[in-house]
């Protein structure tokens, strides 16, 4: 015991030697780093297109379903085997289906299903698209206008994806 | 680009990456640990904590450095928690109650980072630097610590010293986990992850929760340690903004347990000893890609908790890597995985942590199995095994079962009360099989230092609290205490000569008793627990 005494002493006070360095500096470090022209912008999430809420109103994309309670992020955890969870899929797609006037098969995965993060900014193309009707109708811009932004806002390198965030600032400037 | 091209596309810039790491940081770490020149900021640590860094340890010493270092940072990463209302940065969040700031303390400190917390309402910016982050640091450096105490177990003879635990310590934090983490947090700001620190941040209305994440994001995967500085973890876009910055966080959690083979090679004279183990653990973890991958490319609802912009290989594959290094942290929920894949991910965990495993522990727990597997080589021809040189005795053998069975022992009895509890069945998320899966998976995590969920479970009561904190200190210090004992006993030894009847240990015979043990031992051992859990479902 008398071992572990003294160890447990010298390790409290080498412990408290690392916390401030990896505790201390190396955050502050970091943090000073990201306060740099070109990064200060992304530490801070200034006009950050990175996440996706919701926005009321026909003239807006719709993200994907979000199980988060926002501040607080994260998915619904149910099981492909889950029926009760089926039921909420099954209403989602009827109701998806109704809102943009298209049959339920035309209904994409995504739409349907809800994020790990709950904040997530994708939609698949397919969903954009059977949105372009209704947010032209709303928003007053041209079915061409509206599918001319999905597109410049449709990105990524390996998977296709459009940024609902980025697509409804654009057409908010019209 | 179809969705398997896209998948293998990503897999090939991995492992192109990792190859490329391979030997210089695989040497690097093996010249850390094998210097005898001390820099003037180690030395100013090792006077504060008043240690003479040229005193090498016997095993004993050695591990009453770990378990007296680790002690006392379970007690000041408690009293953190508890004190962090009049912490700066706490943001009203109040203090950690007390169940929770137990489990969390044991959490960090054992490499684990279960998160029985939502970070966002509960987990003020300074606990998280000045408390979680540093256990980020030195958890691993404790692992890549044993580790090395092992090697020189096999390298030296005839001596009771194994090196110097505060000096491996320091030099594992301060020589490399420090410098790449400082690195690849400033890569991943410039592609997007946040470091802030405000509480949050308007997006077009609501609040999203912000952080100074990036900091803490690089050593969190470096580490192998998982705990997520958002409740999404590294499914939210604040930690992990797209298809570049996840793959740099799969490449940051494989690269140190992978480059360590090198580093073993080297230690121990032959790097073919080295490439061996590599080449087991990555066939496991291939084919266990593979499992997954396929899983879920066939689910039912293949989106439910997965991102677009990773979509399903991509999630796969952090999926299959996180869990096959102890790491934890996710990419997408692995509660709503298929059967299969769902089964795969606790399959990884299973096998041990070692297909590679997590920091430092990955190499000391599969050199383990290698005694294993020697053991029973020589049982089949009648002959006392050896493994690099070492003979394999009574001593080694019982100290390598009583680190293999500790992990098995604690989760299938933790799993099993958790079972038979009234209380459990509120906590589930899920009916049926996939509800015992969410037990299982709750344990096999804890157990193994893991630290991943099937999230639904919700673990905040107080058996939950305890039971999986006592999990994971038990699956972390009894093989550590195991680990060091067996590494006091070989290092004590004379090398034996090699000769005709010398089993070769670089050779595919060898990778193949290996591979069959690893599988072998969690396949005999977990059998029917998963029985009734995933493979219930999968076959549903």
């Amino acid at each position: 015991m008398d071992n572990f005494a003294k160890q447990s002493w010298a390790g409290l006070r080498i412990l408290l030697a690392l916390t401030v360095i990896c505790g201390v500096l190396y955050p502050m470090a970091v943090w000073g780093v990201s306060r740099l022209p070109g990064l200060h912008g992304n530490a801070e999430a200034t006009d950050t297109t990175l996440v996706a809420v919701v926005r009321e109103g026909d003239r807006y994309f719709q993200p994907r379903p979000s199980a988060a309670t926002l501040p607080a992020s994260g998915g619904s955890n149910k099981g492909e085997l889950n029926e009760d969870y089926d039921k909420v899929v099954a209403e989602r797609r009827t109701a998806v289906a109704q809102r943009e006037g298209v049959s339920e098969d035309q209904v994409p995965q995504d739409a349907v299903t809800a994020s790990a993060s709950g904040v997530d900014p994708h939609i698949s193309p397919e969903y954009a698209a059977i949105q372009v009707p209704r947010v032209a109708r709303a928003s007053g811009l041209s079915v061409e206008k509206v599918r001319e932004l999905v597109a410049a806002n449709t990105g990524g390198t390996f998977t296709r994806t459009v940024n609902v965030t980025a697509l409804n600032r654009a057409i908010d400037a019209g | 680009m179809s969705p398997l091209v896209a998948g293998l596309a990503q897999v090939g810039i991995l492992l192109v990456a990792l190859a490329a790491a391979y030997r210089p940081l695989g040497d690097y770490m093996a010249r850390v640990f094998g210097s005898e020149k001390h820099s003037k900021l180690e030395l100013a640590i090792y006077r504060l904590g008043r240690v003479n860094p040229d005193a090498e340890q016997k095993w004993s010493t050695y591990a009453y450095g770990v378990l007296g270092f680790s002690f006392v940072s379970v007690v000041l990463l408690y009293v953190l928690q508890r004190i962090q209302s009049v912490l700066p940065f706490d943001f009203g969040r109040g203090n950690v109650p007390p169940g929770m700031a137990f489990n969390t303390a044991v959490s960090f400190v054992t490499n684990t980072n279960w998160q029985s917390y939502v970070p966002e309402t509960v987990m003020g910016h300074t606990v998280q630097m000045v408390g979680l982050t540093v256990q980020n640091f030195v958890s691993a450096a404790v692992g890549l610590a044993v580790a090395v105490a092992l090697v020189r177990g096999f390298v030296r003879s005839q001596t009771d010293r194994l090196g110097n635990f505060w000096v491996d310590l320091v030099r594992g934090t301060i020589r490399i986990l420090l410098p790449l983490a400082f690195l690849f947090a400033i890569a991943l700001i410039a592609l997007g992850v946040t470091m802030s620190l405000k509480s949050g941040v308007d997006v077009d209305g609501q609040t999203v929760a912000n952080a100074p994440i990036a900091s803490q994001e690089a050593i969190k995967e470096l580490g192998t340690n998982g705990g997520g500085v958002l409740n999404a973890n590294s499914a939210h876009p604040f930690e992990n903004p797209d298809e570049w910055s996840n793959l740099i966080e799969i490449f940051l959690l494989l690269v140190i347990p992978v480059a360590l083979t090198r580093t073993f090679g080297q230690l121990v004279g032959n790097r073919k000893q080295g490439y061996v183990l590599l080449s087991v653990m990555g066939l496991i973890w291939g084919a266990m890609l593979a499992v997954i991958w396929a899983a879920e490319a066939n689910g039912l609802r293949p989106l439910e908790g997965k991102e677009l912009r990773f979509g399903i290989p991509a999630s796969a594959l952090f999926a299959n890597s996180t869990t096959g290094t102890s790491t934890g942290a996710i990419n997408s929920l692995h509660d709503s995985f298929t059967g299969l894949g769902g089964g795969g991910t606790m399959l990884n965990m299973l096998f041990g942590e070692m297909t590679p495993g997590g920091v430092g522990t990955g190499l000391y727990s599969i050199l383990v199995m290698a005694i294993i597997a020697m053991f029973l080589a020589g049982l089949m021809v009648g002959r006392t095994p050896e493994y690099l040189g070492k003979k394999l005795g009574r001593k080694e053998v019982t100290a390598a079962a009583v680190s293999i069975l500790a992990m098995p022992t604690v989760l299938l009895i933790g799993a099993g009360i958790a079972a038979i509890l009234p209380s459990t069945q509120a906590a589930l998320n899920n009916p049926g099989s996939h509800g015992l899966s969410e037990i299982l998976y709750a344990y096999a995590s804890a157990s193994n230092n893991n630290g991943s969920a099937f999230a639904g479970i919700t673990v905040t009561n107080d058996w939950f609290q305890a039971s999986l904190g006592i999990c994971m200190a038990f699956g972390r210090f009894i093989p550590i205490i195991a680990v060091l004992a067996l590494a006091g006993s070989l290092a004590a030894q004379k090398k034996v000569p090699v000769t005709a009847g010398t089993l070769p240990t670089t050779g595919p015979l060898f990778a193949t008793l290996l591979g069959g043990s690893i599988v072998l031992v969690a396949a005999l051992t977990f059998v029917p627990a998963l029985a009734l859990g995933p493979i219930a479902e999968a076959l549903l």
